[in-house]
């Protein structure tokens, strides 16, 4: 099932997630892709995530397709102007991809080429409008185009931003990306159910599917480092406790994906768990919760 | 100022013209600047046993034609370069108006800015030639945000900071604040927006004031 029918279906969505590295190497990749294959409705493909140059987003997410695998290919708008954006969408439905993830993307300071000059003309919102346009048959300079795609648009929210005015503009962006064409929204990811239910209160109504997302812990220094540097990623200290205390760390930390995914069922539409290399633990964290 | 030194090194007779408009306003190239530059330009060139001569004026606005033209026709045969403490429209304005002396730049023009507070500028405007500071509480996102966001706020921001630096608050975050206090927050629940860059060099013709034009003596 495509994640489009996947959504369209009413079932309880899961997404991973799979970051290309730096290099052309990418079997590595493919295993971790086929160890989820049969367990989730859509693999995401980074676009050269926190800015580091990497593999890009289309020839993986085209990878995936030969696999039987439904890609969500990641766009961000630091790297293209309007021309290239519009073109690599056209070719990437020419290759088969048929759900795209707008996203503004982090400015090129937060990578390993910090003085790269960024370009940010569209950014997340003006990406959807584009794409559609695309979808619609024209280019942004209203141009018809011969042979159109038809993708699905979806999107980023932070139901964790850490004050008042972060979160509501979040919210209004949200809705502004709904106008603009998001069917879906992937959320950063969330450890404070409490927190997230009240997110999902306030964006009741809104006419998009939400998935929670999920960051596995690997460790205890990964926790403290997202509370440090990654905006809107909070960890609880009773979670890194637990890491912290657990003589299996890799159990404790399917435990914890466990509770979140089950505390989910109930507050959204889906899941999306971003495994960072531990995809092999994804179908004991589904078995788990019982999907 | 080893790059200034190296720029006038083939040069005995240089003129430097500061500006009276923005670079005396922000300490950078008024009367008291163009002061110290010749002074030390003189003392490098004793010291290596090569003198110059040096000549300092102002001009009002350096990057208008009527104010840079007759400074420099009265100084004429005097120097041999200009050595220019304005922005680079002044620089360029003297290049033009002078095509056979060389004009340098004594300057690193950074931004259009403000002074934030005494001895602190910070850039705030782009020029981008489509002005939304009606509807984003006075505040520049195509200027202030680093990444030039139309539509609201990324999600790198943190505790209020942008993603690129903690010393600089996220622009969008402050508009958020200045539109609350204005009672204007729905000004951020819009239509999508897609900027139109300006393209440059920008030009700008205004036909009503070239009414006449032709009998003025460039």
């Amino acid at each position: 099932m495509s994640l489009k029918a996947a959504l369209e279906s009413g079932k309880f969505v899961v997404t991973a997630e799979v970051a290309p590295g730096k290099g052309t190497d990418v079997e590595h990749l493919l295993e971790d892709a086929a160890v989820i294959k049969e367990r989730v409705d859509a693999v995401n493909v980074t676009d050269l995530q926190s800015s580091v140059m990497r593999l890009g987003s289309m020839a993986f997410s085209h990878f995936l397709t030969d696999v039987g695998i439904d890609p969500v290919y990641q766009v961000t708008c630091r790297d293209r102007n309007c021309l290239a954006l519009q073109s690599d969408l056209l070719s990437a439905w020419a290759l088969g991809i048929k759900n795209v993830l707008a996203l503004t993307g982090d400015h090129p300071t937060m990578g390993d080429h910090p003085k790269a000059r960024p370009v940010f003309e569209l950014d997340s919102v003006s990406l959807l409008d584009v794409i559609g346009k695309l979808n619609s048959g024209v280019d942004m300079a209203g141009n018809e185009l011969k042979g159109k795609p038809d993708f699905l648009p979806g999107a980023v929210v932070n139901p964790g931003a850490d004050n008042e005015a972060a979160l509501d503009l979040q919210i209004m962006k949200m809705e502004t990306k709904i106008k603009a064409g998001a069917k879906f929204f992937q959320t950063q990811g969330v450890y404070d159910l409490d927190a997230f239910e009240k997110f999902m209160k306030r964006v009741e109504g809104f006419d998009a599917k939400i998935l929670g997302g999920i960051i596995l812990l690997k460790s205890v220094g990964m926790a403290r480092f997202m509370n440090k540097n990654v905006a809107g990623v909070f960890v609880p200290e009773p979670l890194i406790q637990e890491i912290k205390a657990a003589e299996n760390k890799a159990e404790a930390s399917i435990n914890i994906a466990v509770r979140l995914v089950e505390g989910m069922k109930d507050l959204c539409h889906g899941v999306h768990i971003m495994a960072l290399g531990w995809e092999s633990k994804i179908p004991q964290i589904l078995d788990t919760a019982g999907l | 100022m080893e790059e200034i030194l190296t720029m006038v090194e083939e040069f005995d007779r240089i003129l430097v013209l500061g500006c009276g408009g923005c670079t005396t306003v922000c300490c950078a190239g008024g009367a008291r600047e163009v002061e110290t530059l010749a002074t030390l330009i003189r003392m490098d060139r004793k010291q290596k046993g090569k003198p110059v001569e040096t000549l300092e004026a102002v001009t009002e606005l350096q990057c208008e034609p009527e104010s840079v033209k007759p400074i420099l026709e009265k100084l004429a045969n005097q120097y041999d370069v200009v050595l220019s403490m304005a922005c680079g429209a002044g620089v360029q304005t003297v290049a033009q108006l002078f095509p056979n002396h060389n004009a340098l730049p004594a300057l690193n023009t950074l931004f259009t800015g403000r002074a934030e507070e005494h001895g602190v500028w910070t850039e705030n405007c782009l020029a981008c030639g489509d002005c939304v500071l009606w509807r984003t509480g006075g505040i520049c996102p195509v200027t202030r945000c680093a990444k030039s966001l139309m539509n609201g706020a990324c999600g790198g921001a943190s505790e209020g900071k942008c993603e690129v630096s903690k010393d600089r608050p996220c622009a969008w975050q402050e508009i958020y604040h200045a539109l609350k206090r204005l009672d204007k927050l729905h000004y951020l629940k819009q239509e999508p927006q897609v900027k139109d860059w300006p393209v440059h060099p920008g030009k700008v013709v205004r036909e009503d004031l070239r009414e006449g034009e032709a009998t003025r003596v460039d």
